[in-house]
């Protein structure tokens, strides 16, 4: 039975649930007002906050400057590439750990999740000297290998729960209607975990894209996404918050309507029904 | 055809023996039934011959073709099971489609037979359905579509019925033995219920604990069950199974008379008892009866309405001929 809410605690409520979301998103919000203000403004001391002169000559300094398009490219294939890849490799893996488990697999979770626990800085160097031999300095080859290696245990721990929840006999039910063991995947096990794998792609797609410690160490120039794109603008004549926070917003901008657009497709369902 | 065998089949899990060696010879067209409490392993044994469990010693034989090392596609054999097992994000046409998909069989001879399946089973209307949009009778016709299509060499089902209601059990029941007359293939079919096991099987497989305690058709179960625990699973209500000294008369350990094959009197009978519950159904009564001084409880079936009340004295006569007698083995004695 539902609990009934007196209408002040559920005013109290909401105001409070809007009170955190507003602090989480106000890092954002002052990123995006920022880059509409002039150097000046950008660091007045006490802080400016709608009352400025809005211009976008931030936006065309920064367009003038960079090749936006080119690190937009380079961080759609390489968190694109990452995701795909990883799925690829992902799928059969979890299918194995979830429907014919070992006594080692919950191990063999959990050892992968360790990995996520190394900072990534004790294995730059030797990272970096691997690269280097294999030709993948500032490759987006490179970075889509390497940003799937990072987030592989992520997705693997995802689709292993998604998974774990469809029922075990309606892969039997393929199996006995001669699928083989692709079929099984392809026809069956796929499109019934849909909504978990594109969930999972999207959380993987996200991480990727904002992902910046690799993605600064291994590029130059080449292979360089949005993360370095953002990165150009805070160094080298020191800093100029206005054009970097423009930057920043051209470079969320894209990860921002994508996650918008997409909660709703990612609501689960389609697995009800088959089994009571 | 669809004769299997199994020689010598044992299973374990680990180091626990579910399955001790077993032999059993199932006749090309025969409906068989394996019946049993749970943890019996009578789905296991199915699964067995299905191939979704390997073996651990023994051979499994189809038609003769040793079958113990393929994997279930190539076996030959449908299965129904009792979730259903439905593909939910195909519709049914997809559903039954499926093993023909699978078998790479042309589109025009795959809507030929989808067709036919589904006219079989009533499904005309509901093709273009997804499972979910369809109730429990109707998911399981569609189960059952998808197994006829295949034309598999043998039917299994696991449990098909235990998911619906009791009208609609009774329905299927007798839709799967209508299915068996027409297409005359060997069906294997697990239950715990034994009316399901009575009505339905040419022959019944009793297990307990993996070992077969019977096998035989309904009424030579019935009539003359090979050791206690058969003759206390066949039949219902229950036997009436008792010790003491009113077996030791009939040089027998343990003795049993079926509820109707007992006879009630309100003035004289061979044994006598005070009424407990009368369960009154119209066409019969169960009367459940206490202090007999053989049994804790002794259950009577009469045909027909009787009038007693609860703590009603009534006196018994069983149906000497019809009485079952038990060594201390528990074993029948001829």
């Amino acid at each position: 039975m539902a609990r009934a809410i007196s209408p002040q605690r559920k005013f109290l409520t909401t105001g409070a649930a809007w009170a955190v979301g507003l602090l989480i998103f106000f890092p954002i919000l002052w990123t995006i007002l920022t880059s509409f203000k002039t150097e000046a403004q950008a660091i007045a001391s006490p802080p400016i906050f709608l009352n400025f002169d809005w211009t976008l000559e931030n936006y065309a300094v920064v367009q003038e400057r960079s090749n936006y398009v080119r690190f937009l490219m380079n961080s759609i294939i390489i968190a694109g590439g990452s995701t795909l890849l990883g799925v690829i490799i992902a799928v059969p893996a979890a299918w194995s750990m979830a429907f014919v488990p070992s006594k080692r697999t919950k191990d063999i979770l959990l050892w992968m999740l360790s990995t996520k626990m190394l900072p990534a800085v004790g294995v730059l160097y030797p990272m970096y000297l691997i690269f280097i031999k294999l030709g993948l300095l500032d490759t987006r080859t490179g970075l889509v290998v390497v940003l799937m290696l990072i987030n592989l245990p992520i997705i693997i721990w995802m689709l292993y729960t998604y998974f774990k929840e469809i029922p075990g006999e309606i892969l039997e039910a393929a199996r006995m209607d001669g699928a083989n063991l692709r079929s099984e995947i392809l026809y069956v096990l796929t499109p019934m975990a849909i909504p978990g794998i594109a969930s999972t792609m999207l959380l993987n797609f996200i991480l990727a894209w904002n992902e910046a410690f690799w993605t600064l160490n291994l590029t130059a120039a080449q292979a360089a996404p949005l993360t370095a794109f953002i990165a150009s603008y805070s160094s080298p004549e020191g800093l100029f918050y206005a054009k970097l926070s423009a930057a920043s917003t051209m470079a969320i901008a894209p990860i921002l309507i994508l996650g918008w657009f997409s909660q709703k497709q990612l609501v689960r369902g389609l697995t009800f029904g088959a089994v009571k | 055809m669809g004769q299997i065998e199994l020689k010598q089949v044992t299973k374990s899990f680990g180091e626990v023996q579910v399955i001790p060696p077993l032999d059993l010879t199932i006749h090309d067209g025969e409906f068989t039934v394996f019946v049993g409490p749970s943890g019996c392993g009578k789905s296991t044994l199915l699964r067995l011959i299905a191939g979704l469990e390997d073996i651990t010693t023994g051979h499994i034989e189809i038609d003769g073709v040793d079958a113990t090392n393929l994997v279930p596609a190539k076996r030959g054999l449908a299965m129904v099971f009792q979730s259903y097992a439905l593909y939910p994000h195909m519709t049914v046409r997809k559903n039954i489609a499926f093993p023909l998909k699978m078998a790479g069989i042309d589109e025009k001879t795959q809507k030929e037979k989808i067709d036919a399946a589904a006219k079989a089973l009533n499904l005309t209307d509901y093709l273009d359905r997804r499972p979910g949009q369809l109730s429990g009778g109707q998911r399981q016709r569609v189960a059952i579509g998808r197994a006829i299509v295949r034309e598999p060499s043998a039917f299994l089902f696991d449990e098909p019925l235990s998911n619906l209601d009791a009208a609609l059990r009774v329905g299927m029941r007798l839709e799967i033995s209508e299915l068996h007359k027409k297409l005359a293939t060997t069906m294997i079919y697990v239950t715990h219920d034994q009316v399901e096991a009575m009505t339905m099987a040419d022959k019944i497989v009793v297990l307990q604990a993996g070992v077969i305690e019977q096998v035989g058709s309904p009424l030579e179960l019935y009539h003359h069950p090979r050791n206690t625990f058969v003759a206390g699973f066949i039949g219902s209500p229950k036997m009436n199974l008792m010790t003491g000294p009113e077996a030791a008369k009939h040089d027998s350990a343990t003795i049993g008379i079926r509820p109707e094959h007992i006879t009630v009197s309100k003035t004289e009978g061979l044994w006598k008892g005070r009424v407990g519950v009368a369960e009154h159904l119209g066409s019969d009564t169960f009367i459940h009866v206490h202090d007999t001084g053989l049994m804790d409880m002794m259950t009577v079936r009469i045909t027909g309405d009787i009038a007693v009340n609860h703590g009603d004295t009534i006196y018994l006569s069983p149906d000497m001929d019809r009485l079952h007698r038990f060594n201390a083995k528990g074993d029948r004695i001829a």
